[in-house]
This record gives structure tokens, sequence and C-alpha cells, in this order.
């Protein structure tokens, strides 16, 4: 059996470090890049529209993401479809994290008065025109201190996709766990790092709400 | 033809008729008053005319054109018609400065310096020259709807819809958005003022509709209607009111 030093554990966890934060970040992206969409479909009147991104948004919301990920990983290999665990992981939580954001960002987008669309309208601009110029650079000031907020779940999310083999650092963690029957040392340590990585961003999305609530 | 004709409007809310038959023809220049209590429809037949709300039965026309709520006409007419709400609605996020020069350069496709050659005009105009570069926050409420009023006549429009304009202002401030609206009167502006505003109705306005559960109710030249009133239901309103 190979012995393990403290070094050598805190070396491997933060080499596994760097595929969460990848793995987050591509999320992050994959998963705003979606609700942007959705939430520039959910502008326009369209009622099936509506439904449809209602429906999606329930669906992932209403599920747990390791079921998500399982359906992606397993059940996509069932259908034929070779995926590996690194695209598993990303597409099931591009579809929770956009699933999150198009609410949260519906809400800030609500939050701005009526009189705002129609002053614009009464003005003559288009409806890209209003947002464009109106809307989003309001919405988007609003949105920013709950949109990183939610980011911090979005990196507590890719420790399940150690279940379906990803590599990353909960996966490092049992793995360095099973070497050194060290349960408390490993995990105290992986808390460690999460808390970490998710700690600076909640504070920073404190500092941000509070400089937007000042400044309206 | 009238500058504003309405034809037999109608207008529901789900089951509730909100206008029942609305009749009216306004002319270039005349500073027309709608009054009534809250609830009968005034605002609502205002809307009506810039497409803000869809009305059912009738015709509206401004400037000659049909209005109706479809995107296109209602930015055909947003050449033709300015409105001035009751809680301003300037861009928080612009200065006043890029509040009113945003329309002239987007919609009417102005160069900026023409646009802000405009703009500047139309502050110097309502008396706000020198807050071109301030944002709306730091302006009191009358400054605000000033900038509003500058911001709907940078459009250059024919008639000026006015929905309640003083009714969310102290009171120490309505003179000032009042005097310019009065000055726009005397420039030959069509104004169509929803107002509570009576004074301002009788010394400034050549006509006064009155309105009440969805009709017009009595209308006719200001100062003969407000001294004169005929119906029962316009005399308690004004009872009421002064």
């Amino acid at each position: 059996m190979i012995e393990f030093s403290n070094y050598d554990i805190l070396r491997n966890l933060l080499f596994a470090t760097q595929w969460t934060i990848l793995l987050s970040l591509a999320a992050f992206i994959g998963g705003s890049s979606v609700a942007l969409t959705l939430t520039a479909l959910r502008l326009t009147r369209n009622k099936v529209v509506h439904s449809l991104i209602r429906g999606y948004v329930e669906l992932f919301q209403g599920t747990p993401l390791l079921m998500q990920m399982f359906l992606c990983f397993f059940g996509l290999s069932m259908l034929g479809y070779e995926i590996s665990a690194w695209g598993a992981a990303i597409l099931s939580l591009t579809f929770f994290t956009s699933a999150f954001l198009v609410e949260i960002w519906r809400g800030c987008i609500d939050t701005l008065p009526k009189g705002q669309w129609e002053a614009s309208r009464c003005l003559g601009m288009s409806f890209l025109q209003i947002l464009r110029y109106i809307i989003l650079p309001q919405a988007i000031r609003v949105a920013v201190a709950p949109t990183v907020g939610f980011s911090v779940q979005v990196i507590k999310g890719t420790a399940l996709a150690s279940v379906i083999g990803f590599v990353e650092l909960t996966k490092v963690g049992t793995m360095l766990n099973n070497a050194t029957f060290e349960p408390f040392k490993v995990f105290t340590l992986v808390a460690i790092i999460y808390f970490l990585l998710c700690y600076p961003l909640s504070l920073y999305s404190k500092v941000l709400e509070k400089k937007f609530n000042g400044s309206r | 033809m009238a500058l504003v004709n309405l034809d037999q409007v109608h207008k529901y809310y789900g089951d509730l008729h909100v206008l029942k038959g609305i009749d009216l023809k306004i002319n270039k220049g005349e500073v027309v008053s709608v009054i009534g209590r809250s609830g009968s429809g005034k605002s609502t037949l205002l809307r009506c005319m810039n497409g803000l709300e869809q009305y059912q039965e009738g015709g509206i026309v401004v400037d000659g054109k049909e209005v109706t709520t479809e995107d296109i006409q209602v930015r055909q007419l947003a050449m033709s018609v300015g409105m001035i709400f009751q809680n301003f609605n300037l861009f928080p996020h612009m200065t006043v400065g890029e509040n009113i020069m945003l329309a002239p350069t987007i919609v009417l496709k102005k160069p900026k310096y023409e646009a802000e050659r405009i703009a500047r005009a139309m502050l110097e105009k309502v008396g706000l020259g020198e807050k071109f570069d301030s944002y709306p926050e730091k302006l009191s409420g009358g400054q605000q709807q000033r900038v509003a009023i500058a911001r709907a006549l940078a459009m250059n429009p024919k008639v000026l819809l006015c929905d309640e304009i003083t009714s969310a202002l102290d009171p120490e401030l309505v003179g000032e958005v009042l005097k310019v609206l009065e000055q726009l009167a005397k420039e030959g502006m069509t104004l169509i003022l929803v107002t509570h505003e009576m004074n301002f109705a009788r010394d400034v306005g050549n006509r006064v509709v009155f309105m009440h559960q969805g009709k017009v109710w009595e209308e006719g030249d200001s100062n003969t209607l407000l001294s004169n009133p005929q119906t029962d239901e316009l005399k308690q309103f004004i009872g009421a009111v002064l």
C-alpha cells in the first residue's frame, strides 16, 4: 500500500479542484447562455412558448440534480448515445443552472415598473430597442447580486458529478479516503476547499447587493 | 378633419364595459381637459388614443392614422402623439440629457449632435437647461415631470396626452409643471389632459369633457361648463372637487 503524506493529500485535492472550477465555469457559462435565450423568449407574449419554458423550469427545479445526471449519463448511453462523464455532468448542470437563472432573471425584469415599457413604447421604440436600451441595463444591475449568489449552488452542485465517475474534488476526496482510511482529515480538507471557493462569492454577492440597493 | 377623432369607441376589460361609445373630435391647438371621478374611464380613454390600451369597437384616428395596439402602428403613432405619465417614467439609468436624446437618436435616426441640440433646447424650454447631465433621482418631482415633458417634446409631437401629470406631485410643485403646460398651450400645442386641476382646466383649457360611467356625460367650453353645469352628476362632481 502506498503511503500518503499530508502534502500528497493536499496536492491531489488541489489538483482536482481545478476540475471542479472548470466544471463550474462550464456549467455556469452553458447555463447562462440557455437562460438568456429562454429569458428573451419569455418576454415575447407567446403563450405556447411561455408554457414550454414553464415546463422546462418546473422539470429541472422539481427533480434532484443527481437524477438529472443519472439520466444524462446512463439514460443517454442506453439510448445509444455515448456520452462521457464530463459531457453528462456539463449537460445536466447546464439544465439545472439555466432552470434557476431563468427564474431569477425573470424576477429581476419583473421588478422594473411597467411604466418603463409604456414610456418607451410611447417614444416609438421597438421591442428590441426597449430591451436593449431600457430594460436590460436596469435588469442587469438588479440581477448581478442574486446571480453571483446562485453560482455558489452551481459549485456545490458539481460535487454530484463524482457519482457518475467524473474526477473532481469530491471524487478525489473519496479516492484518497479509500487509500488512507482517514476520512476526517480528507473530507475536512475537501470541505475547506469548497468553502474557500464559495465564501468569497457569497461575500461578493452581498457587497453587490448593498452597492446596487444603495444607488437606487 | 380634426386632429383626434373618436368614433363610437367601446372598451371592455373582460366583462367590465369601461368605455361605452365615446365620440370625440379634437382640433389642432385645442386644450381639452378630461375630468371625472376615478373609474369613469378617463385614463383608459387617453391610453386608447395612443395604442397603450386596446379598444374593441369603434375607431380612433389621430393625425390621419388609425390607432391600434399593433407594434408597428404604435411606433408610427409615436411620431405624432406624445404622452406624459403620472409617475414621470423617466429612465433612471440615464442622465436627463440621455433620456431626451434617446428616442430622437434611435427612433428618428437623428445624428447625435442634432439630438443633443434638440434636447438642450427642450430642456431650456421647460426651464431646466442646467440639468442636462443630472440623473433623474437627483431632481424633485416637479423637475422630473418637466424633463418628461421635454422628452416628449423632443419627438416633435402634434398632440400631447397628459395622464394626471400633477397628481403625484407635492402641492408646491404643481405650479411649475402647469406653467410649462400653459406655455405650450400658448404656442399652439394640442393638449389632452386627464386632470383634477379645475383652475387650470378653466383658465388655460378651451374645452372640458366630463366623463361618467364610461360615457361623455357633458362637454363644452370650459368656462361655461364649469360655471354652469347642466347635469346633476357634473354639479355634484364640481361641488366635490372645488
